[in-house]
Formats: structure tokens, sequence, C-alpha cells
């Protein structure tokens, strides 16, 4: 309670807390359409690329103003993206090479100006070096009205193009089609991202922040099949992830945020991919259990069927062994002969001997019938 | 050059050389962005070994981040069998982990050692002349080198030994599994070559480095050569070049060395992509611009043809009405038309356009050509 409380009423951990959530609730809303894209990694190389722009911004205006910072990142992100289009367009290159090339060699570069940045007399080192792995404690309320600024503006744009995102997402040719200017929507939408990684890099850094685009988003797909709910469900799992790392780093001693976030969003994504129903693996492994149960109970009765139409009466009684022998998992025979029994399909007569029950016998006559059988 | 600089070139080069030549399989087979997914995770790796060991000079170390680079790929490809992601979020999903996990354990416990985080993300190679391989009390040069080296001739070793395997499995897998190589093991003989050579790049230019120098330089190979034992040699002289120059410009400008190879290695491939002949950029421009041109001579030439001998010609084939009938601004039709007389296609009478027996033929043969094959058959 005291916790909460102070949320409201201590400065650093209510910028803290807000940032994250923020930065959470852009990355995830806007990170769906990125995984649902395959764009996952253009992420990575969009907050890579963004750190030469956060030097050049440095060295151009001499102020560690965040609002310049940021516009440098952005502009450094979208340049990126630009060459990784170039390069694909008009080489043999493929994605995953220029998507490769152009993180690592921009980052390269980012660090050749950091390098230069922190000989210069004026830079105040700390200042610059928080981009790498992020520092949510260093947030200032100046820099949480412009990432709310920001990512507001971002959030509008996405619900104002929605039918357009939905159907880039899904289906381009159709939206082209249709009349849509679809290379508009993906720059936009791209640009979209860009600024949702731009506000996640105080906090988060560059090198992890494509972790918060891919991470909310994956994990909201196993939970649902619908667009609207999965960006719902990604934008809560962001802010959660962000606001507990961002909380957790800020208040153990040497702690970077951008890891603390990262390993928090992936524990969402790991209890998402285990227990999600329908997609979940959990899930999954119980429903492949319960059909084969389902098989195995069908087979049983059938066989009895089958047997018991070699003989006068369809309740011919059989014993085990027989049905054993008919199966191709012996060893299971009895207990789906139990199962069968609380269902009232079979029953076992003073001799030990099975048969069918009255019940049991219109039900596999039904089964044969809707496989064709007996028709 | 002073001794340590001639040191640093040479450990640059052969880091340089030794990240090509996996690299070159990588871009092939189009999963570049694993080695950005094992040079983040082998940190783990080391950072592991070295708190059990607690020596960073110890072989403890590579073995060790080699694992953690083999289960990298290992649980980015369980993921994708469970089909619940696609691949790149599978990849986007599993590094960040365990880089997390290994910065952490670095901030919290190992903060005075010299594994710091600029170290993980830039190598140290200014210093690697330092640290001394000394045999039997002789020393016998820097012990990055003979590391580096030793991962290069292992490199060089393997490729040369399954030459043949790497080539079919880049190129057919499906071939290579239906003639008996199985694609899986000779995946994994690469990841792990790609996480050795890593966890040896890494002490020297740091791990967001590794990746540039192992995909730029094939990637630029990529785009000079068809030719697959030429793209795994250019590649390693161009990381070799990539290296030097590099050390040179952050040498004169006193900026992060490791850094400056990256970006040189991105400087040649923007060269080569702009430059080569036939693929370059700017080969494609102008040869698109000399179609182009062509293609509005011939259109000039049909035109002429089909008016050729009419009345109206006296006003269609008019060097000036051009701009109307042709829809051509006036420069446009000035180029067209002093290209085709120069060519001997037509001549000219006054303002009117003549086709030359070579321009009528030639006017013909493309008519001919140019209709859509469903209306001549």
């Amino acid at each position: 309670m005291e916790f909460i409380t102070s949320i409201f009423t201590d400065y650093t951990l209510r910028s803290v807390v807000f940032g994250s959530a923020i930065l959470g609730i852009v990355s995830g809303a806007l990170g769906s359409f990125a995984v649902l894209r395959r764009q996952s990694l253009l992420g990575d190389a969009i907050s890579h690329t963004a750190l030469p722009g956060v030097a050049i911004a440095f060295l151009l205006t001499g102020s560690r103003q965040p609002l310049w910072l940021l516009l440098g990142a952005a502009l450094a992100g979208w340049m990126g993206t630009l060459i990784v289009m170039v390069v694909i367009g008009k080489s043999r290159i493929k994605q995953d090479s220029a998507l490769g090339m152009v993180l690592a060699v921009l980052f390269g570069f980012g660090m050749v100006l950091m390098s230069y940045v922190q000989r210069t007399p004026e830079a105040s080192k700390a200042g610059l070096d928080k981009f790498l792995f992020g520092q949510a404690s260093t947030l200032m309320t100046e820099d949480i009205y412009i990432m709310g600024v920001l990512g507001s503006i971002a959030l509008i744009l996405m619900l104002l193009f929605w039918k357009e995102f939905k159907i880039l997402s899904f289906d381009r040719e159709f939206g082209t089609s249709m009349g849509f200017k679809m290379r508009l929507v993906d720059i936009l939408l791209t640009t979209l991202l860009v600024i949702a990684i731009v506000i996640g890099l105080q906090t988060v850094g560059v090198v992890l922040m494509s972790a918060m685009v891919v991470a909310p988003a994956a994990a909201a797909r196993q939970w649902t099949d619908r667009l609207g709910v999965m960006v719902l469900l990604a934008a809560l799992f962001g802010a959660l992830g962000g606001v507990s790392g961002a909380i957790l780093s800020s208040m153990t001693h040497k702690l970077p945020t951008g890891p603390t976030a990262v390993l928090c969003i992936s524990t969402i994504v790991i209890i998402s991919l285990l227990f999600a129903p329908n997609r979940g693996l959990i899930y999954r492994q119980l429903s492949y259990l319960r059909r084969r149960r389902a098989l195995a109970m069908n087979s049983v009765l059938l066989d009895l069927f089958e047997l018991a139409q070699h003989h006068k009466r369809a309740e011919h009684p059989h014993p085990l062994n027989t049905l054993k022998s008919m199966s191709d998992r012996p060893e299971r025979v009895e207990r789906t002969l139990l199962e069968l029994y609380d269902r009232g399909l079979v029953d076992k007569n003073t001799d030990g001997l099975w048969y069918l029950t009255s019940e049991g016998q219109s039900h596999a006559k039904k089964q044969l019938g809707e496989i064709g059988v007996m028709s | 050059m002073s001794s340590s600089q001639i040191e640093i070139q040479l450990i640059a080069i052969v880091v340089a050389a030794a990240c090509a030549l996996p690299g070159v399989f990588l871009v092939l087979r189009r999963v570049a962005l694993l080695s950005d997914a094992i040079s983040h995770s082998i940190l783990l790796g080391i950072v592991l070994a070295f708190f059990i060991v607690e020596d960073l000079a110890s072989p403890l170390l590579i073995v060790a981040a080699a694992l953690t680079g083999v289960f990298t790929v290992f649980l980015v490809e369980m993921i994708n069998r469970t089909r619940l992601v696609k691949e790149d979020a599978a990849i986007g999903l599993v590094f960040p982990v365990l880089f997390s996990i290994g910065v952490i354990l670095i901030s919290r416990y190992a903060g005075n050692v010299h594994l710091d985080i600029d170290s993980v993300l830039l190598g140290e190679i200014a210093f690697a002349p330092f640290n001394r391989m000394v045999i039997a009390g002789m020393d016998v040069g820097p012990k990055a080198l003979w590391v580096m080296g030793g991962i290069l001739i292992i490199n060089i070793v393997l490729i040369i030994l399954f030459f043949k395997e790497f080539k079919l499995v880049s190129f057919d897998s499906g071939l290579a599994a239906a003639l008996g190589f199985s694609p899986t093991v000779i995946t994994y003989l690469l990841m792990t070559q790609v996480s050795i050579t890593a966890v040896g790049a890494f002490d020297a230019v740091g791990s967001i480095l590794v990746v540039a120098l192992m995909i730029a330089p094939p990637a630029t190979a990529y785009i000079l050569t068809d030719n697959m034992t030429r793209m795994i040699i250019y590649s390693a002289l161009i990381g070799a070049v990539g290296a030097v120059s590099g050390y040179w410009i952050a040498h004169w400008l006193d900026v992060s060395i490791a850094g400056s190879m990256a970006g040189m290695s991105g400087v040649l491939f923007g060269l080569a992509f702009l430059l080569v002949p036939k693929r370059g950029l700017l080969a494609q421009m102008m040869r698109r611009r000399k179609q182009k041109r062509e293609f509005k001579v011939v259109m000039l030439l049909i035109h002429l043809y089909n008016h050729e001998g009419l009345p109206e010609a006296k006003c269609e084939c008019r060097k000036d009405h051009l701009t109307d009938h042709l829809s051509w601004s006036e420069e446009e039709s000035r180029q067209v038309v002093e290209m085709t007389l120069r060519s001997g296609y037509a001549s000219i009478d006054g303002e009117l356009l003549l086709l030359t027996d070579r321009g009528r033929s030639t006017a013909k043969e493309a008519i001919i050509n140019w209709t859509p094959r469903t209306q001549t058959t």
C-alpha cells in the first residue's frame, strides 16, 4: 500500500512508472503490426540505427534536450529502414543480410560518433551513455511529456488508419486492388514503428528496444485471433513488462532497466506460449490427449460391435484378450473399457466377458454412419 | 608505425577474415540474422564460465560461449517448431533474453573486472597487443593474434573439408537431404563455427560489430561475383581491407577502432552497391535510361511507319508535331529526333521525317516482336 501511494508522491518513481507505461503501450500496440508482417527484426535495425542519430543530434545542437535527441534518433531510424528497403529492392541482397548489415554497420558508426562526442569537453558523457541500455531512473518530467505526446500521436494515427493497416498486414494485394495507396500506408506504419521505438530508447536503450516491440505482440498473439484484441493485449503486456522492469531496476542498485524489462516481458511470453487457450503448448498437449482417448474409446467400441456382427446377438460378449489382440495399444484396452463402462456403453457379464449395451450399439451404429460404412 | 600498431592491424585482419568465412554461408542461406542472435547470447556463456573459472583467459570461456551460441540456435528452432510465432519473431524473442541475463550478471557482479558493458559492445582491440602469449618464457606475440589465427585456420580447414556439403546445403538443402547429407548436421556445424568465431572476435570488436564483420564483407562479395569460391576469397579480402582502413581512420580521428572498422565495411558495401558494373545501382540506372531512350526511338519509328505514304503523313510526321502526337515535351522530341537521325533510321526533308530502309525494317521488326503472343497464335 505504501508502495502504491509512493507511485503518486515519489517524483522519480512516478516518472519511471509513467514513462515505462507509455513506452510499453505504444511499442506493444505498434509491435503487433510488425510481428504480423514478419518484420520483427526491422525493429532491431531501427533501434540500433537510432544511435548515430542521437550522437549527430547532440553534435549539431550541443544540447541534450530530449526532443532533439529523439528527433535525431527518429530520423536516423527512418533512414536505416530506407537503406534496408533500397538495398533489398536494388540488389540481390536478401532481407536478412540487409537488416543485419544496416543494424551493425550503422551501430558501429554510432559508436564512432559516441567516442568522438565523449572526447569533446562539454559533453556530459552520462547523458548519452544511457541510450545503450537505458536508465529509467533518469527520466525527467519533460521526457515524460515528450514521450506522452509522441506516443499519443502514434496511437491516434494508428486508430485513424486502422482499416488500412489491417489490410496491409493481412493482404496487401487486396488493398492495392481496392485502390489504397499501399506504399504510402506502408511508409506511414513504418514511421509509427520508428516513433514507438524512439519513445523507448531512453528507458530501455537501443540494444534491447527491439524486444519490447516483438515480445508483447508475440505473447498477445497466442491469446486471440482478432487484431483489435491482439493490439489491446499487446499494449497491456508491454505496459506490464515495462513498468515492472522499470520499477525493479530503479529500486535495485546496478540493475540496468533495458535488460530487466526484457526479462519481465519475456516471462509473459513464456507464460503465453505455455498456457494460452487454443494455441498454448499445454492446452495443445491436453487436447491431444483428450482426442487420443476419444479415439481409443471409439475404436474399442467399434471392435466390440464388429465382433458381435459375427454372432446372432448384437450383445454377444467377448473376452478382454480378443479385444486386446485387435488394438494397436493393447495395454490401454482395459482402461478404455472401464471408461466406456462409466458412460454406460459397455458392460461386463458374470463370466467377465465384455458386451455392448443397447446404448453402446446405437452409439457404434451412429459412428459407423458418420464415417460412411453403414450407408 | 609502431610494433603495437602493426600487431593491432594484424589482429584486425585475422578477425575480419575469420568472421567473413562463415559469414558467406550465413548470407547465402539467408540466416544472416542468426549471427546477430549468436553474437549477443554468447555473452551469457562467457559470463557464466567466467564466474566458474574466474579467469578471462581460460579456454573454457570459448567452449561455454560456443555452447551458448549453439543453444541459441536450438532454442530458436524449438520455438519455430511449435509454430506459435514466425521465425523472425523467434529470433527476436530468444537472444534478448539471454543477452539481458548476461548484461545483468555483468553489471551486478562483475563490475570491477575487465568485463564491463562498453567492452561487451565494443571490445578492446587497442589493448590486445598488451596481452602477450608467452611460451616457455618467450614472448611470441599478442595472444589475440594466436587465438584468432587458430580460429581462422579452423574455419579454413572446415570449409575446405566440407566445401561440397556447405555448398549443397547453401543452395539446395532439399537435394542435400535427398542425397544423404543431413542439412541439420551441416547447419549445426556452421553454427558452431559462427559461435566460436564470434567468441574469439568478441574480445577484439565486441558483440554487435561481430555482426558487421560477418555480414557486410560477404554481402559485398555476393554483389561482386557468382562463384562461391571467389565469394569466399573476396569476403576475406574485403573484410581485411575494411579492418585496416577502419583502423587508420580511427587512428587519425581518435575514435572507436571497432566502430570504425564496422563503418568501413559498410562503406565498402556501399561502394560495391553503387559502382559495380552491371549489378551496381549506377549501372542499373544508366541501363534503364538507355532502354528508355531506345524505346522512344522505336516508338517514333513505328509512328512514322504507321503513317508512311498516307495523306495525313504531312502533318503526323512533322518534326514539330511530335509533341502532340506522342505527347512528348519539346526537349524530349528534339533529343529523340536527333538520336533517330544520327542512327540513320530516318532522314529529314524540311520539317518532315522520312523513314530510311533501315528504319522501316526496324519498325516492322519491333511491331512483330511486341505483338502479344496470344494474338499472333
